[in-house]
């Protein structure tokens, strides 16, 4: 219990306030090398244990940018001092997260040396001394502490790039080297591209845009000290945000301060300063008769970046923002954003980016050291200067790059080489890019998280049956229907007449939280994972296959696990009682829409199951026909679907996802389920449910659809939600297509929904704007959405048959997992999207293609079209590149057209022309694909 | 935020289970009947006793046949780090001077002493997290210091769970985290629970593993309090032969 230990008392004061501390110092910190006898072994970290015979001490700055290196398995036996730690942790936490994963890992020797509280390692400041020399102080009186403790038997080396404190070291009789001078002794040539410079090299480094330092010019202004900003920032002058870079425009970001409570634009590489996507920075505004100025500055001064064609934008977070004025020259629109330009960054968001090289002539002689830009597959981030001694090898590659430092004098910032991913234009290399770049983990499950699978094969047990929480529906007519193929099925229905007139309706989803217990190792991963990835050749599962696609899976004629859903419905679809249970189900039926639309459609079909499905599907129209009444928006995408070789896995075909009937039937009831289950988690757990919202769109989200419609003679009244709904009713063009179009562009002017816990916001926030329903959540895919296994735990808790784990108690732990649910699904989403326009891409290399497409939006240079066939939008262009439209052609804005100076030949928005779609190879291996008018 | 390394060290360099260091010192207000000061590592109290004497009111007497218990916590105004002026007499000081009252009244004889009253006034002089307990153990020293007759020793201490892990005695920090704190009185010979609060929830497994590591707590503060007794009894004697 209360041990004994030698411990003395010290204090620690701060300045400000005064704070006092109480450090305890122990004697019974190990020092993890395997071959001292001195130490006690500790109970529990005993794994790691250093064998070698040198051991490396590493100082703060070697962590933070030597990372990459040290994750290479040539570095090992390494010990990390707490000091350090707390240091890296405060600069970056993202490099404290990989080093703290090194320590952890039991493959690599990194042992963890708590030194501050070591009663022999214990340093107190000294007068005057800087916190920097206290730590640099602390890591040697480890260092020299260890080689006392370990005598002559192991080398004790400290690795620093600090100048002053390897004198100091050298001086108090302690090995210390530099990285670089470790790294050479190892003799692995390679690794040396791994070692990042240090910044006072990049002055002297020859540049490739410039050469000689003393005409490097400045090309960006100071940053300013974070004192300086601390006060800005407190008196007004400075703003504080997170700094987006437009996906599509990365020479346009946004800030959102709070400060102003509106977002800052920041256009143009000079004001954004050196910051990168994501960096929390300062801004400062600029006087507001500059922020039209400003804007055509930028255009003007950056190099002409083209659009590329990519995938419709589903909606507005996937589409560009269009802020730009269609033409500068002519018309000046009131600005309605403060621009603003950056004076600081106060946190750094780098981490490693995939891309490849600019393609560039090869030095003389193989082998010595040559400088490469590298560009990001990531449009946001700018390119990156980097330094290799392999460059013929890494030409034509996928590669990985971390960014390391950006001084004044340099366009852009300088990098290291990480790794290698693969060839360029390769499908499998170009599949992995997508998942590296949406931070997708797609390793195998590792054996703990498949130790926690029952073994196979798996049914239900007697105590399944037994247990008095599960109700046997094993004799009701249970069916599923899914996609054609599905095997992962986590949604089964039923629908029996009961003899009153009314309808017994029931919705049985998988019971993924039967096998799935809170904070296993397979929990921790599918939390981590929070949704399963579809690629357009791959899937990556959530949950281990024997889960997903058999354990789980709601397959026909054998007994399952559900969690299920049963309303009693009036024949007029009216809810008239709701109840929720475990229970065992035998499915019937696993019908592909296809089929049971056929089923349907076939009137000489009398069977039972038909029945149902008929029942089902009038009570379904019903739903959905109240749902639009109270405003619900049906709403479009152009979901594109492959058909893929099996053999090749390349695309043999592509086409437009159709939806049927039976489609929209179970979505009507997955609805309804997902409604009962957040009205019933809520009314038990008002502040801990995990809830799902549709903000509205404002009314300058929907401008450009305003814009669009009115160019040709519509109008969309956006008031409510009911009252769009009902004007896109009434938007009818002369052809078919016209509607549909409308609602595709109607979709992306919205934001898409997002998780949110119940206790962060107010219940009018709640709303879901497109569903028209005031409350919403997810728990109908427990299968493939982490979100639905949380909320079938809290329903499971709801009922009083299951005990929420402590997570559920803690509201900033809740918050951080709805806000991961929201990265990992928005991550999912834009792999999918770029897999699909990869495929895209290798699909019309073959086939160059005549089609038909509609103009959806007008450039001072030509167009965008949309592609409906093939779900695509992309640039049109009627001038040349670099004419920039100048001369043969104007843009009429308020009737949304392009027009020839002879007034001979117009183009407007939403018209229908017939283009030609081929993939050309400007630079090589750099395929992609080209839209010309016909 | 992390309130236990992966090392398995706290904020402050003790391990789960550990406690701060404890320190006492019986006699201090030479004016008192019985006085001790009581330290639980940067938590500083002291508490001064009273009595038994005759009531000064009558009208708070309820029951005549055991001895009145009276309580007064108060903090002073340098024992946080802001120094502001602390209210006498607010809410929390109420709760609190209560708590200790009903704590303290578990085991000292009143029967014995009927008509009579016991005062027990307890200060903080520094707040670092535990005061609730620290004062529970400065006015059973003081107790016993005034020579009360007491059925046990009442002894106090704290457990609370960050990170997943039950921790001892926490401090300032570790106890504005928002986790759980459990307050826990022992009386240790008797083997039972006179004081038991919780300001959030847990699960009752969790509860039950950080009640039983405060319980333990408890009985090592006993022992410490034993000792310290023993120490200032012999010393006592020693005096009164010299
Ligand atoms: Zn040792």
């Amino acid at each position: 219990m209360l041990k004994s230990n030698v411990f003395s008392k010290k204090t620690r004061n701060n300045k400000i306030k005064k704070e006092v501390r109480e450090v305890y110092l122990r004697d019974d910190i190990c020092c993890g090398v395997s071959s001292c006898t001195t130490c006690e072994s500790p109970t529990a970290s005993s794994a790691t244990r250093l064998t070698a015979s040198t051991i490396l001490v590493v100082d703060t700055n070697v962590v933070l940018h030597q990372i990459d290196l040290l994750e290479n398995p040539a570095i090992d036996d390494v010990v990390v001092l707490s000091v350090v730690l707390d240091e890296v942790k405060n600069k970056n936490l993202s490099v404290y997260n990989r080093i703290r994963a090194l320590c952890s890992n039991s493959l690599r020797k990194f042992y963890v040396f708590a030194n501050k509280f070591h009663k022999d390692t214990h340093v107190e400041k000294m007068e005057k001394e800087s916190p920097n020399d206290l730590n640099d102080r602390a890591i040697r009186v480890a260092t020299q502490w260890y080689q006392k403790h370990l005598g002559g038997a192991t080398r004790v080396l400290l690795v620093t790039n600090d100048r002053e404190n390897k004198r100091k070291a050298t001086e108090e009789g302690i090995f210390a080297e530099t990285i670089e001078s470790y790294v050479k002794s190892l003799e692995q040539p390679d690794l040396l591209d791994l070692v990042v410079q240090p910044a006072s090299v990049d002055v002297n480094m020859e540049d490739i845009e410039d050469s000689r330092p003393s005409k490097r010019k400045v090309i960006y202004a100071e940053h300013k000290p974070m004192s300086e900003i601390t006060s800005g920032l407190r008196h007004g002058i400075y703003h504080q945000g997170k700094l987006r870079v437009n996906r599509y425009n990365p020479f346009e970001a946004y800030v959102g301060s709070e400060s102003i409570g509106d977002e800052i634009i920041i256009y143009g590489r000079t004001n954004m300063n050196r910051a990168f996507d994501g960096d929390i920075v300062a801004v400062e505004l600029l006087p507001q008769e500059q922020w039209h100025e400003e804007k055509s500055l930028s255009i003007a001064d950056e190099e002409e970046e083209e659009e590329d064609v990519h995938l419709a934008p589903s909606s507005a977070d996937d589409a560009p923002r269009s802020t730009t004025p269609v033409n500068a020259a002519d018309q000046i629109p009131v600005p309605s954003r403060p621009s603003g330009r950056v004076v600081g960054i106060i946190k750094r968001n780098w981490h490693s980016y995939c891309g490849s090289l600019d393609p560039m002539p090869m030095p003389a002689g193989s082998g010595s050291i040559a400088y490469a830009l590298f560009v990001s597959k990531d449009r946001r981030i700018p390119k990156i200067r980097i330094q290799t001694r392999q460059l013929g090898n890494l030409l034509n590659k996928r590669i990985v790059v971390t960014v390391d430092s950006w001084d004044r004098q340099s366009r852009y910032p300088f990098g290291h080489y990480v790794r290698v991913i693969g060839d360029i234009g390769d499908r499998d290399t170009e599949s992995e890019m997508v998942l590296i770049e949406n931070d997708i983990d797609a390793r195998p499950f590792t054996a703990q998280v498949l130790a926690c699978l029952p073994p196979l094969p798996w049914s239900v047990s007697s105590e399944d049956l037994a247990n008095p929480i599960r109700i046997d529906l094993r004799q009701i007519r249970v069916f599923s229907v899914d996609p054609p193929g599905c095997k992962d099925i986590d949604d089964a229905l039923h629908c029996t007449a009961l003899p009153n007139g009314n309808y017994e309706v029931g919705v049985h989803i998988a019971d993924v939280t039967n096998f799935v217990h809170p904070g296993s190792p397979l929990d921790d991963e599918a939390s981590k994972r929070g949704t399963s990835v579809y690629l357009v050749e791959r899937r990556i599962d959530m949950l281990p296959k024997p889960l997903t696609e058999d354990i789980c899976s709601l397959r026909a004629d054998v007994e399952r696990l559900a969690f299920s859903v049963i309303w009693e419905m009036t024949p007029e679809a009216e809810i008239i009682s709701t109840r929720f249970s475990k229970s065992v189900i035998k499915s019937c039926a696993a019908l592909s829409y296809v089929e049971a639309q056929a089923r349907m459609d076939d009137s000489r079909l009398m069977d039972p199951l038909t029945t149902d499905l008929r029942n089902m599907n009038s009570l379904a129209k019903v739903m959905r026909q109240r749902r639009i009444e109270r405003g619900a928006l049906t709403l479009a995408s152009a979901e594109v679907k492959f058909q893929i070789d099996t053999e090749t896995h390349d695309p043999l075909d592509i086409g437009m996802y159709q939806i049927r009937e039976a489609n929209q039937m179970v979505e009507e009831f997955m609805l309804a389920a997902n409604v009962s289950v957040a009205a019933q988690i809520l009314q038990i757990f008002p502040v801990c449910s995990l809830l799902r919202r549709h903000p509205s769109p404002t009314r300058e989200m929907l401008e450009p659809l305003l814009l669009t419609a009115a160019a040709v003679g519509i109008n969309l009244d956006v008031s409510s939600s009911k009252a769009l709904a009902d004007s896109l009713d009434r938007a009818v063009g002369d052809d078919p297509y016209f509607n549909k179009l409308i609602r595709i562009l109607a979709t992306r002017c919205m934001t898409q929904a997002v998780y949110f816990c119940s206790g962060d916001l107010s219940p009018p926030e709640f709303h879901h704007y497109g569903l028209a329903a005031p409350l919403y959540t997810h728990f109908t895919s427990p299968i493939r959405r982490y979100a639905d296994v949380f909320v079938h735990r809290l329903l499971a808790a709801s009922l009083g048959i299951f005990q929420l784990p402590t997570i559920f108690q803690d509201r900033p732990q809740l918050t951080s997992v709805a806000d991961n649910l929201n990265y990992r699904h928005r991550n999912a989403q834009m792999a999918s999207r770029a897999s699909v326009e990869l495929h895209t891409l290798i699909y019309f290399k073959k086939r160059p293609t005549d089609t038909e497409a509609r103009i959806v939006k007008i450039r001072s240079n030509g167009f965008i079209v949309f592609v409906p066939k093939f779900g695509i939008e992309g640039p049109v262009y009627l001038t040349s590149k670099g004419q920039k439209g100048g001369g043969e052609w104007y843009v009429d804005e308020q009737q949304q057209k392009i027009i020839k100076m002879d007034s001979s030949l117009s183009y407007s928005v939403l018209q229908t022309l017939r283009i030609h779609m081929e993939v050309v190879e400007p630079q090589p291996n750099r395929p992609k694909l080209q839209l010309t008018l016909i | 935020m992390e309130f236990v390394s992966p090392e398995g060290l706290r904020l402050d360099g003790r391990r789960p289970t550990e406690m701060r260091q404890l320190r006492a010192e019986i006699g201090v207000v030479s004016k008192a009947d019985g006085s001790a000061m009581f330290e639980m590592g940067n938590t500083k109290v002291i508490a001064a006793v009273y009595g038994p004497r005759e009531v000064q009111n009558k009208g708070q007497q309820i029951n005549n046949d055991h001895a009145l218990v009276r309580c007064e916590y108060s903090m002073a105004n340098f024992s946080t780090g802001d120094r502001v002026r602390k209210p006498k007499g607010d809410r929390r000081s109420i709760e609190i001077s209560l708590v200790i009252r009903q704590t303290m009244e578990a085991c000292i004889m009143t029967h014995l002493m009927p008509r009579s009253q016991i005062d027990i006034f307890v200060q903080v002089l520094q707040a670092d997290g535990g005061t609730r307990s620290a004062c529970i153990n400065a006015a059973t020293l003081a107790l016993a210091d005034a020579g009360i007759p007491m059925c046990d020793l009442v002894t106090s201490c704290s457990a609370g769970y960050l990170n997943s892990t039950p921790l001892l005695d926490l401090n300032y920090i570790e106890d504005s985290a928002g986790g759980a704190d459990v307050t826990v009185g022992i009386l240790p010979t008797l083997d039972k629970v006179t004081l038991l609060q919780m300001d959030a929830k847990l699960p009752t497994n969790i509860f039950e593993d950080v009640m039983q590591l405060a319980t333990e707590g408890c009985k090592a503060i006993a022992n410490y309090i034993r000792e310290m007794l023993a120490e200032n009894t012999k010393q006592l004697e020693f005096r009164r032969d010299s």
